[in-house]
């Protein structure tokens, strides 16, 4: 870990303007893996801006029917809201099939959305790997890649975005709302928060330097069953290989997302007309295109299979 | 104590304190965190400085040059000790990698400098400013790729069943060829890490010549041997100190490179030292257990007699290293009179493999136990009867030899009745409940137990107090409970009058951890020390040794009693000895035996594996603590199940290293993965192994697991997965519909 200075700001604006002023400045909450990160030298700020005092910490409804997350909710409070386990239960199972509880009572809303990948190159600075070092190569692709991505990836990278909540989020339709150094706020639509690696792999999010997360809505609730299958290498504590959130009406239509396939939460809205003709319907789209590595090929099975599985729970 | 004929009648038959389930008599320094671990020793040293370990970032080469110009101008830096700086250092025992020194690069993460500061912080960011200018050289990272080079070589694993190369009894090929019923398949293992909670760590303090270290390790006179040999300083100059140790696994066994930088490091500095190994580095820079190629033949008569069996494996390792000793088992499980076994071994330039729990029978029961459960099929009869109808009570390859004491069908018989086994479907994939597809599986289980030279020294005081010393290591085992309870039990004393100071070098040399051999060989010498108290005691009290009774604190022979502290009134009494072995393991074969039993449930549509329960059967001479027994028989059952189910070091086969260096990417079972598991030991005693007449049962824990999942998973589903671990992507494509 590299010496850092540390400051508290006192609002969302001050806190965004301060690390819009500093390229080497980033936002900490609950650390959970900004902390680690720095320990292994894969982020190296030079000053932190703690915006856990800012009081965004609140879930509120909104005119429109929904619900306003704040930046700083944690996993866990937003998981047991009793609104979110009624109307968006996707989401609290979501949270639930993440981390630990330890981890979930420190992470935050925003920071769950801006954690990084777990691909092991990235995680060994002896490796190349172009998100930690721009230009330097990836070792994944011809290395062990049997977590990483199917489909959406590059040449220059094929990370997974490693979250449950995000993949939740997406089939939800939130909105990521933001305040920049100069005050301004706008709000982001999930599905183009966060970006596929392309040419830069450096940079997951569509946020600018120094645009802070304030809050993500919910729109309205959608009803329908609400699933999240999750499929990890042991019962618990595990990243997913493969996860599905899904939200099913009783006509059978519905809505789903995937994680642990691509570098962002992987939905294709198109492919859900398919919802009543079952799994294999629906992935034949939504993979479309893949580009699986030998060994994470079986992820488009298993993809196709979670879905079923989800949508036989929905039908129960 | 010599112990060359079989126990007879002795002290410790009166069980009154030894085979009772006790506490740990260290559990409350753990649970309060009082047990100070090798990097928690605030005390012992004044001054410490903090050491940090940087791994080399290429798998096969040289360094041309190490800067260390901006490292050393970091805040904190005290010293900087690099491999340039000395020569390549000796080897210390069983080390097939070389440690330190010199600018070869032999594998990945090898230690190439250790950077010492005044907090931990500022040499790890000192450590990221060395930069370092390598050659790299190509090498061998594939095993499956370099198998066919490999070379025959007589194995031994060093703590294992010994013995290796090619060993023939009989005419394997006729005998296969002639067999009616034959099978022959090939099954993998992959490397896998001890992933043992505390890493290995050490800190170092000279006092002139005098090196002490206070680390974390299995058997102290090893290391204080090896220590010597790769510093080239005498042995008695260095002190060892290691009481308690958090998980060893095999990683411990054999010193490693905490506690050589930390000596170096601790000399540059001027003062004492602290080394722990990062997560990292546990994976890449110390030891693993080798992965595996094992074919297995097995030939039979229509009645499931086996005529033949032959049991093959390949594994990799540095020039230097061991093979891992997979098909020892193979030589001692089953009958059949005519047997092969093999083993090879193969250049690669992956870090050093070497003993992890159950080295050889691991990894080599995984294979044929496997192999057994498809004969059975093939055969159309029951795996457990199929198992029971080629029980031998000698040793197949010297039927003069017998073994001293073998109940694996007794294992088979009570577990089969236990957990139900009449009640399995033979036909695989039959058994439904909701979206599991629900099979059972089994497995024999065997271990040999090994004898080992052990010593003690037993100090009685006038407060009465028993006090053991002996370097014997508790790695989490539950050594000072046994150690504690033998020596109350010889002194007739209660356990709160015995004292157990354990791991340091000053001490009297034991057997140590390793190879399910410690237990029974610590406690013995224990005993054979507390024979010479006890005879100290009586001649002090003016009794007759042979014929003093030793109850309730008190000597008592004839009418006259005595408190066991008037004996030391004038003084501490103390007895001193080790127990050494006869040939009695050579006239006989001793070995451990269990039955695992495991149900399992897999998911209809996306083929995640979860185990529902467990059930270990052991036969394993007398259990000395049976609390403490079954924490070490389920540790090993959980192992074995990481084993079935996710433990993989995964290879990068161009860049020459395991990727998943660390807890998130190396997965071990959590708790929610381990549902109920049941452990029944057999009452048994076997005087052939010790005074104590109990054998090791710490591995035999692990040993027939993965095998006994994977036959489980082939019982829920059809599927038959022949390479470990046998995660849902091996299953999925021949999963049966889901549907």
């Amino acid at each position: 870990m590299k010496s850092f200075t540390y400051e508290r700001p006192s609002s969302p604006a001050e806190a965004a303007a301060a690390v819009s002023a500093n390229p080497n400045a980033k936002f900490i909450a609950g650390g959970t893996n900004l902390l680690d990160l720095m320990k292994l030298q894969i982020e190296t700020p030079t000053h932190l801006v703690d915006v856990n005092g800012l009081g965004l910490d609140r879930i509120e409804a909104t005119p429109e029917g929904g619900l306003r997350v704040g930046a700083l909710v944690r996993n866990t409070d937003l998981a047991a809201d009793a609104r979110v386990r009624k109307d968006y239960a996707v989401l609290s199972r979501a949270l639930l099939a993440g981390a630990s509880g330890q981890l979930r009572n420190k992470a935050t809303t925003a920071g769950n959305l801006l954690q990084r990948t777990r691909c092991p190159y990235f995680y060994d600075t002896a490796q190349a790997c172009n998100k930690r070092q721009p230009g330097s190569g990836c070792s994944a692709l011809d290395g062990v890649s049997r977590q990483l991505a199917v489909i959406g990836a590059s040449e220059a990278c094929i990370a997974t975005h490693p979250g449950d909540m995000a993949v939740a989020m997406r089939v939800l339709d939130a909105t990521v709302e933001t305040v920049d150094g100069r005050g301004t706020e706008r709000k982001i639509p999930i599905s183009d928060f966060h970006r596929l690696p392309g040419e830069r792999p450096e940079v997951d999010t569509t946020l600018a330097p120094g645009e802070l997360i304030t809050a993500v809505t919910l729109p309205k609730p959608l009803g329908g069953a609400h699933i999240y299958r999750k499929v990890r290498d042991r019962a618990s504590y595990a990243y997913a290989l493969v996860s599905v959130a899904a939200v099913v009406q009783p006509d059978g239509s519905g809505r789903a997302a995937f994680g642990g396939v691509a570098h962002k939460p992987w939905r294709v809205e198109a492919a859900e007309g398919e919802m009543a003709r079952g799994a294999k319907a629906v992935t034949a789209q939504v993979f479309a295109g893949a580009k699986p590595t030998h060994d994470n090929a079986y992820k488009l099975k298993l993809a196709e299979r979670t879905l079923g599985a989800a949508l036989t729970e929905a039908r129960a | 104590m010599k112990f060359d004929q079989p126990a007879g009648q002795n002290p410790i038959d009166q069980m009154k304190v030894v085979g009772k389930a006790t506490d740990r008599i260290d559990g409350k320094f753990k649970t309060t965190g009082t047990a100070a671990y090798a990097y928690e020793r605030h005390d012992v040293a004044a001054n410490q400085a903090y050491g940090y370990v940087l791994g080399a970032g290429i798998s096969k080469g040289r360094i041309r040059a190490i800067d260390t110009g901006a490292a050393k101008r970091s805040p904190g830096v005290v010293a900087i000790v690099t491999t340039l700086d000395m020569p390549k250092l000796g080897l210390g025992k069983m080390n097939a990698a070389n440690l330190f020194g010199g600018a070869e690069i032999q594998h990945y993460h090898q230690a190439i400098a250790v950077v010492v500061a005044e907090t931990f912080e500022q040499a790890r960011a000192a450590a990221f400013l060395i930069k370092v200018d390598y050659a790299r050289e190509a090498g061998q990272f594939d095993l499956a790729a370099v198998a066919g080079a490999a070379k025959p070589v007589p194995g031994d694993s060093g703590e294992g069943s010994g013995g290796g190369g090619e060993d023939r009894v009989g005419d394997f090929e006729g005998a296969f060829a002639a067999a009616s019923v034959r099978f022959d398949e090939t099954y993998t293992t992959p490397d896998e890490s001890h992933a043992m909670m505390e890493p290995h760590a050490t800190i170092a303090a000279w006092k002139g010549d005098k090196l002490t270290l206070w680390t974390s390790n299995q058997m102290i006179a090893w290391t204080k041997g090896s220590i010597a040999k790769i510093l080239d300083i005498p042995a008695e100059s260095i002190r060892i100190d290691s009481p308690y140790i958090g998980g060893g696994f095999g990683g411990k066994l054999f010193v490693r490179s905490d506690a050589v930088v930390a000596a170096l490091a601790a000399k540059a500095a001027g003062r004492p030292v602290k080394v722990a190994l990062t997560r990292p580095l546990v994976a890449n820079n110390t030891t693993h257990r080798p992965a595996t190629i094992q074919r297995i033949r097995i030939g039979a008569t229509p009645d499931g007699t086996i005529t033949a069996i032959a049991h093959e494996s390949t594994s990799g390792n540095l020039p230097g290293g061991k093979p891992e000793t997979a098909v020892d088992q193979t030589k001692l499980l089953y009958a059949g009179a005519n047997r092969l076994t093999a083993m090879k071994l193969a250049h690669l330039d992956l870090p050093e493999g070497n003993s992890m729990r159950a080295p050889g029978e691991g990894p080599g029961l995984m294979a044929l136990e496997i192999a057994m459960d498809e004969m059975a099929e093939k055969l159309g009869m029951d795996p457990v009867a199929f198992r029971i109808r080629n029980d031998t009570q000698t040793d197949p390859g010297h039927p003069q030899r017998p073994f001293s004491h073998r109940n694996l069908v007794g294992c088979l018989k009570l577990g089969a009745e236990k957990f139900g086994w009449d009640k399995r479907n033979a036909r695989p994939g039959q058994v439904r409940d909701g979206q599991w597809l629900v099979g059972i599986g089994m497995a024999a289980g065997f271990r040999n137990n090994l004898l080992m030279k052990s010593g003690a020294r037993v100090r009685l005081g006038r407060d009465g107090l028993v006090t053991v010393e002996t370097d014997m290591t508790d790695i989490g085992t539950g050594s000072y409970t046994i150690i504690a309870q033998t020596a109350a039990e010889m002194m007739g004393v209660s356990l709160d009058k015995v004292v157990v100071r354990l791991g340091d070098s000053d001490f009297p040399v034991s057997a140590g951890s390793g190879g399910q051999f410690g237990a029974n060989n610590a406690t013995a010498g224990v005993y054979a020390a507390c024979v010479k108290l006890r005879e100290a005691v009586a001649q002090r009290l003016g009794f007759n040794s042979g014929d003093a009774a030793f109850e309730d604190g008190n000597v008592r022979s004839g009418n006259r009693t005595e408190t066991l502290g008037k004996a030391a009134s004038d003084g501490d009494l103390v007895g001193e000895d080790s127990i050494e072995y006869g040939d009695l393991a050579k006239k006989q074969q001793q070995s451990t035996f269990a039955g695992h039993f495991v149900e399992v449930g897999v998911d209809v549509d996306t083929a995640e594996v979860r185990v529902r329960r467990m059930l270990a059967v052991c036969a394993a001479g007398r259990i000395l603590n049976p609390k403490s027994a079954r924490s070490q028989v389920i540790g090993g059952m959980t192992m074995g199940v990481g084993a079935a189910l996710m433990e993989e070091l995964a290879v990068d086969t161009r860049r020459g290293f395991f990727v998943n260096h660390d807890l998130a990417g190396y997965e071990v079972p959590v708790h929610a993965d381990i549902p109920h598991q049941e452990v029944i030991f057999l009452d048994e005693a076997d005087p052939q192994s010790s005074p104590m007449k109990a054998k090791g049962v710490g591995e035999l824990g692990i040993c027939g697991v993965g095998a006994a999942v994977a036959n489980a998973i082939y019982n829920a589903t059809g599927v038959r997965v022949r390479d470990y671990p046998i995660t849902l992507d091996k299953l999925l494509d021949r999963m049966p519909d889901a549907a």
